[in-house]
């Protein structure tokens, strides 16, 4: 059947799995219920194990259990492939794998344990490269079901996820299972995502190169969640985690839209003390900081919080006194998780605090403006950042469909890139609906979604900032680039997205070769 | 036209395209694409009626694309192919026209 955003959901995957077609991006008052975890009572004592084979063993994996790792340390991880390889040597089958997300160091991993048999279903946030072709040739038989960030933390609560045993990598750890990502060698700053793993997991495994004395604060991790803690030889790459400071782009293109992103952002009715804002880690959001920054100072203007992913250059607001509060849930840079230790402002949130949609509020409800990134988005301003130009699995849902909720919702994508246009008729792949994007900020102008009435009427005469309608956008793109030739895919579906309450908006298929 | 000696024009950066073309029989295209599965056809038609408008019947052609526009595809083609028949300072006014 067809769902609101006109995306064809096969009838026997809505059956067969459970799910509805998405409807709706409010989220209203439902009533839902929390999923309790087994707890093998401890003393504490003995929870220090020598080896990864031991630990597995202790845990009680099974076949058809699920695991779940974290992304933290990002293509410096060294934790998941370690697990990973003792997991597939052990020989077991039929795992699900659920972890936040799949980062490219992890990818040959995973593509070698499913041709082994040990996974058979995966749930992340995304997945690139070559496990991303991997998996868009058809090489899982499960389709992979993405999920945001938010929609993470609410599917473990539910038990739509249900982690039987977490393995989580930690810069350091007492032997009782006290952790934090601010001390030793891989800091990666804000533990977000994993510690809902490490509240909601059955088993919870810790490894870390750094064994500190107990008691071992600050705990993000608390030992009341800990089964095992094993040393291991290296948790991660520092150099791969982030790197030092994310640097402003210097790219013309990509300036110009910074700039009118900004000019956006102070000319609508958001701008004003206490406003709270995210950006991403992308070139031309991360430089909107810059100007945002001027325009803070010009108009005497401070910020009562950032959110979301965090950079160096949105710490130094923070330090400046422009931003009262950080709410962090993850460190793109190592500026950023540094900081962590020193800045009692910079608070480190999980993924429901962060951005899930079934809790008691979460912060991305109380979020004034947001700026995301976009590989397409089209006429109806709904917003692919999943599938690349082939089709191809390339990407991640991360928090866009959460922190798009914002009330002041702004993709920046440069109209085209290279000969594949941005601006289009229709996504390959709907990931956020347009219903959640107000503004598309692209180089040569702006387009405003035609439900926002305010917005054009605050928009329309500011100067350097020319308001097409999306639709000329569109054919401004396609007279660049030409019309290209739809992609071909084959009716086996490879993954499903889903909305962040768990609906279906729309399914990715194998692709034709 | 005949085509004389290989020789190249065009680079591997992003949104160009590299031409070699070399002598051949009949017209023989080589594409590689990075956009492929949406513009490949386009590609060869856009290098197809060059060569027609040039009238040239024997060549082949090696064309390596990081995602060039259809401007910049024909400029490095007509570059190649004056260079490959050593026609740069005799340029095909009604061509180019």
């Amino acid at each position: 059947m067809l769902n609101k955003v006109n995306r064809e959901i096969p009838d026997d995957i809505l059956k067969e799995k459970n799910y509805k077609p998405f409807e709706t991006t409010e989220i209203g008052n439902p009533e839902t219920t929390y999923v309790a975890h087994q707890v093998k009572v401890s003393q504490g004592d003995n929870k220090l194990v020598e080896s990864i084979p031991e630990v597995i063993e202790k845990t009680g994996l099974k076949n058809g259990m699920t695991i779940s790792f974290h992304h933290h340390f990002r293509e410096g991880d060294f934790v998941f492939n370690m697990v990973m390889q003792e997991i597939i040597n052990e020989g077991f089958q039929d795992l699900t794998l659920a972890p936040s997300s799949l980062t490219n160091v992890m990818n040959d991993m995973v593509i070698k344990a499913i041709k082994a048999g040990t996974i058979s279903h995966i749930t992340s946030s995304g997945m690139r490269g070559t496990l991303g072709d991997f998996i868009s040739h058809g090489g899982l038989k499960d389709p992979v079901v993405l999920r945001s960030h938010g929609n993470r933390a609410r599917s473990i609560e539910n038990g739509d996820i249900k982690i039987d045993v977490a393995f989580l990598g930690v810069p350091n750890a007492d032997a009782v299972g006290n952790a934090n990502a601010i001390h030793g060698d891989a800091v990666f700053g804000s533990m977000g995502y994993s510690l809902m793993d490490a509240k909601y997991a059955d088993k919870v495994v810790l490894l870390t190169d750094t064994i500190m004395p107990y008691p071992n604060t600050p705990a993000s991790i608390e030992q009341t969640q800990v089964d095992y803690v094993v040393k291991v030889p290296k948790v991660g790459d520092p150099d791969k985690i982030g790197s030092g400071a994310t640097r402003f782009t210097k790219d013309p293109k990509e300036l110009k839209i910074a700039e009118m992103v900004n000019q956006v952002i102070t000319h609508s009715e958001y701008f004003k003390d206490g406003f709270s804002f995210q950006t991403g880690s992308g070139g031309a959001a991360l430089a909107v900081s810059r100007y945002l920054r001027k325009s803070m100072i010009a108009k005497n203007i401070k910020a009562s919080f950032a959110l979301g992913g965090i950079t160096k250059p949105t710490v130094d607001l923070l330090e400046e006194g422009l931003v009262n509060k950080i709410l962090d849930v993850q460190d793109f840079d190592k500026g950023a998780a540094a900081s962590m230790a020193n800045n009692e402002n910079q608070q480190e949130i999980d993924s429901s605090w962060y951005a899930d949609p079934y809790n008691k509020g979460a912060a991305v409800n109380q979020l004034d403006v947001c700026i995301l990134s976009a590989l397409e988005i089209d006429t109806k301003f709904n917003v692919n950042v999943m599938t690349g130009s082939d089709g191809v699995l390339r990407g991640a849902i991360g928090g866009h469909q959460d922190a798009a909720n914002a009330k002041l919702t702004i993709i920046s994508a440069p109209l085209v890139r290279g000969r594949i246009a941005t601006v289009v008729n229709d996504v390959t792949t709907v990931v956020t609906p347009g219903d959640s994007i107000d503004v598309l900020v692209t180089e040569v102008g702006i387009a405003i979604n035609p439900k926002r009435k305010d917005l054009i009427a605050a928009l329309k005469n500011v100067p350097g900032v020319p308001v097409y309608t999306i639709e000329e956008l569109q054919k401004r793109a396609e007279a660049v680039v030409g019309k290209p030739e739809p992609l071909e895919f084959t009716d086996r579906p490879v993954a499903l997205i889903e909305y962040r309450d768990g609906s279906l908006i729309d399914t990715v298929y194998q692709v034709k070769d | 036209m005949e085509i004389k000696h290989t020789a190249l024009a065009g680079t591997l950066e992003s949104s160009d395209i590299q031409f070699t073309l070399s002598k051949g029989t009949g017209v023989e295209i080589n594409l590689d694409s990075q956009v492929e599965k949406q513009f490949g056809n386009q590609i060869r038609k856009v290098i197809t009626d060059l060569l027609a408008d040039y009238g040239i019947e024997n060549v082949n052609v090696r064309a390596v694309d990081k995602g060039a526009l259809d401007c910049t595809i024909k400029a490095r083609l007509i570059a190649a192919i004056q260079r490959a028949t050593d026609t740069q300072n005799q340029p095909n006014w009604e061509v180019l026209g």
